[in-house]
């Protein structure tokens, strides 16, 4: 049975499955309808496996955003593979393809894709540069947390935008839970003191840290996410438990420094790949995942509350692969 | 990690083909690949590279190259003439209408920074051309969204026209223009939501804004991050709107920005400036040759200059270099030295800006911390008006106590004792060089007060 194969039977698996394919297949464009004509179109086209079916192979990786090292790499284990195995058929390679991929993305780690939740309270912290979707996502994972009946409570850590914290007020009255804050301009660390502090008291179960959009190119303001870090580990060792960064699907290369220069600053530990809705791949993570080993955890795929869903490495190469395909498709068509 | 820049690669192949008398087409084909390397790394889209790369590649392999004496030089031409012109050009500003008022909408992807952009937009209208700006706040749908557009209306002082979040966009739209004509604000700027350009209803609404009044700017806002999609985003953003040019947002990361050579060879449409900050008042006009010179490591001069000649006080200057020659200088015009740099923004930037910056190993991560020179400027501010025009005064007493009163340590004081008298002996040196009939001198080395 071919990966795709076995992939497909994966969304024919049980209810809920199915219902999760569905956000993707929502969120990743209609293109499952005809993937697999498509790919059998790309079959037809290049009945062989020879230097311009890997050409095209590699221009559709490089237009999602893969990044060129990778891409390289990537090709280079694949012309291997293909020699070793003595494929011939392009219908043969897609398996290679897609199994290459996921590996490449699992870099031999079953790391789970779980938040390490604790007995007692959990503190997750979110950061990113500006415009990512941080205080959206907090709102969904808020909403999340909840419907699994965990008591959860909100730290309003972006002080310095304007409108930022009344934006996650209204998540919070959405979502229907408590919002620590404090004035505009007042100290991120100083909020978090408090929220630690509060959700203590109250016995909450999670609490989700927002912090403020910056450059990672700023000096002065990663080291005062650090200061937010190491005032969350002092009011409670251990915490924060999880780092999230939030990642915009859109964003090219610059993706890569900004994990590696996040993680160095506050230790990240996983990723939310957000505005997966778009046309945007964010082929990025997998360069980030290879060459950084931080895993994606979730992924924004829409702009409502339960358009938060975790992240599914299979189904995610699946509708890079397949968009990919199509886009290729379309402008073929549209050259014509 | 390896992650060579768009300047890095060129020089590096350019550097090679500088070397040669003669470029044969393996060179120019060796050199095209690098290019094309470099390019997709900086986020330029892979069809965009394909198309330049073949332009040049076409120019290079010609015989204006073979048959030039230097063409190495040739090369380098060859290949900025084509980024600049693929960047649009020369720089455009801001359509005026005739007759009042002038209607600008902003349009982009969600997060692209339109909120902040029209806010930075207006005030630089205001301040530059003299307009009276009125923001609108249409972004119903993001949460708090009109607070936000509200807030930078405060710290502008500008008027924001809001609905709260109840009325349609196309309403508060009309409803707003209206206004301005009775009011006499001669520029709307409509901020909108943030929208996917495949989400056909809301572009829908756009169009809708659109047809109200014809806008006299529709600008989209482009993160300057943005990868391979930036292609996909801007055409369509342009089908259904007819954009009339480009913001870039976040040009203050350290990103390469090849978003920017994308957007605009798929709309055809300039990029009218770019967003350098978080503060209100950092709106750039955008200067494609100036990007094109930086993109190829040839520095940011005239950004420099620019920079230089608005913020030092040519008076001020001739002073100092009096000072210079006579050896009168003391701590407190080093203060005020200080002072100037500072209001030539963020030492970093204007080091990124100094040609051949991008070759020098290890200088694109050196961090020029602020701070320190807070913690100079500290330690002056703790010498007595004695001591600041005589520091041979200061012993170890003295300096103990001026780490105390600054809150450093007597290394910190020592080292910047130090390395004023060299800054001095080199001033010397420069001053009678100068005397000597050779060309100008250069400032005295300041950065190395805030390793």
């Amino acid at each position: 049975m071919s990966f795709l194969k076995k992939l497909k039977n994966k969304f024919t698996g049980t209810a809920a499955e199915e219902q999760t394919a569905e956000k993707y297949e929502k969120g990743l464009e209609k293109t499952r309808t005809s993937f697999t004509s498509k790919i059998n179109d790309l079959v037809a086209k290049y009945r062989k496996v020879d230097e311009d079916f890997f050409e095209e192979l590699e221009e559709l990786l490089l237009q999602a955003d893969v990044g060129f090292e990778t891409v390289m790499e990537l090709m280079d284990e694949l012309r291997f593979e293909v020699q070793r195995k003595n494929v011939k058929d392009t219908s043969e390679v897609q398996s290679v393809i897609s199994e290459k991929l996921v590996e490449i993305y699992e870099a031999g780690e079953q790391e789970t894709q779980e938040l390490n939740m604790q007995e007692g309270l959990t503190v997750i912290l979110f950061v990113g540069v500006n415009g990512v979707g941080k205080t959206t996502t907090i709102g969904k994972l808020a909403h999340r947390f909840k419907e699994e009946g965990r008591s959860v409570l909100l730290a309003a850590g972006d002080t310095f935008r304007a409108g930022a914290i009344e934006q996650l007020d209204e998540w919070g009255r959405r979502v229907g839970v408590d919002v620590i804050k404090q004035a505009a301009g007042s100290d991120p660390a100083a909020v978090m003191y408090d929220a630690i502090r509060s959700a203590k008291s109250r016995q909450a179960d999670v609490l989700i840290c927002d912090t403020a959009g910056r450059l990672q190119n700023k000096v002065n303001l990663m080291n005062e996410l650090q200061k937010v870090h190491r005032v969350i580990g002092r009011e409670l060792p251990g915490a924060p438990h999880e780092v999230l960064l939030a990642l915009d699907a859109t964003t090219g290369q610059n993706a890569l420094i900004q994990a590696q220069t996040f993680k160095e600053a506050t230790d990240v530990t996983g990723i939310v790949l957000t505005k997966l809705d778009g046309t945007a791949k964010g082929g990025i993570v997998l360069a980030i995942r290879n060459k950084l080993k931080i895993p994606v955890k979730f992924v924004g795929l829409g702009e409502k509350m339960d358009d938060l869903q975790p992240f599914d490495p299979q189904k995610y190469v699946y509708g890079l692969f397949a968009e990919g395909l199509q886009t290729e498709e379309q402008q073929e068509e549209s050259d014509k | 990690m390896a992650f060579e820049g768009l300047s890095e690669r060129l020089q590096g192949t350019l550097q090679r083909i500088k070397g040669k008398g003669k470029i044969s087409e393996a060179d120019v084909k060796e050199m095209m690949r690098e290019v094309r390397f470099a390019l997709i790394e900086a986020d330029v889209n892979l069809k965009v590279v394909k198309s330049f790369v073949k332009k040049v590649s076409e120019r290079a392999i010609g015989q204006d190259v073979m048959s030039s004496l230097t063409p190495g030089q040739q090369v380098v031409k060859i290949v900025k003439d084509e980024l600049t012109e693929l960047m649009g050009g020369e720089q455009s500003k801001i359509e005026f209408a005739a007759k009042n008022p002038t209607v600008i909408m902003m349009v982009g992807l969600q997060g692209a920074g339109k909120t902040t952009t029209a806010g930075k937009l207006a005030l630089s209208l205001r301040k530059k051309n003299n307009r009276k700006p009125l923001l609108v706040a249409a972004d119903i749908y993001r949460p708090a969204a009109v607070q936000q557009l509200e807030t930078i209306g405060k710290q502008l002082s500008l008027p924001v026209f809001s609905k709260g979040t109840d009325v349609s966009p196309v309403e508060i739209a009309r409803e707003a223009i209206e206004l301005a004509k009775q009011e006499h604000h001669d520029t709307v700027i409509i901020d909108t939501a943030g929208r996917l350009h495949i989400d056909e209803e809301l572009m829908q609404e756009l169009q809708d804004i659109k047809a109200l009044k014809e806008p006299d700017e529709v600008l989209l806002v482009v993160d300057a991050m943005t990868g391979q999609d930036a292609v996909t985003v801007s055409q369509s953003f342009n089908e259904a709107l007819g954009i009339t040019g480009v913001i870039l947002t976040k040009l203050d990361g350290d990103t390469r920005g090849g978003a920017a050579l994308s957007v605009r060879s798929v709309t055809e449409k300039p990029v009218k400036f770019v967003g350098m900050g978080e503060k209100l008042d950092a709106l750039e006009p955008f200067h494609p040759e100036r990007m094109a010179s930086r993109i190829l490591g040839m520095g940011d001069m005239l950004s420099l200059i620019e920079k230089a000649q608005t913020n030092v006080d040519e008076a001020k200057a001739k002073e100092l270099e009096e000072k210079f020659r006579t050896q009168s200088f003391t701590f407190d015009d080093f203060l005020e030295q200080l002072g100037q740099v500072k209001q030539m923004g963020p030492l970093d930037e204007i080091l990124k800006m100094l040609p051949g910056a991008g070759k020098i190993k290890g200088l694109e991560n050196a961090q020029v911390d602020e701070s320190q020179m807070g913690r100079v400027e500290a330690i002056i501010y703790s010498m007595t008006p004695k001591e600041k025009t005589n520091p041979e005064i200061i012993n170890a007493n003295r300096r103990r106590r001026i780490a105390k009163g600054s809150g450093t340590t007597i290394q910190d004081v020592n080292r910047l004792l130090k390395q004023f008298e060299d800054m001095k002996k080199m001033m010397k040196q420069m001053s009678n060089m100068n005397q000597k009939g050779k060309k100008k001198g250069k400032m005295p080395n300041l950065d190395a007060f805030f390793k």
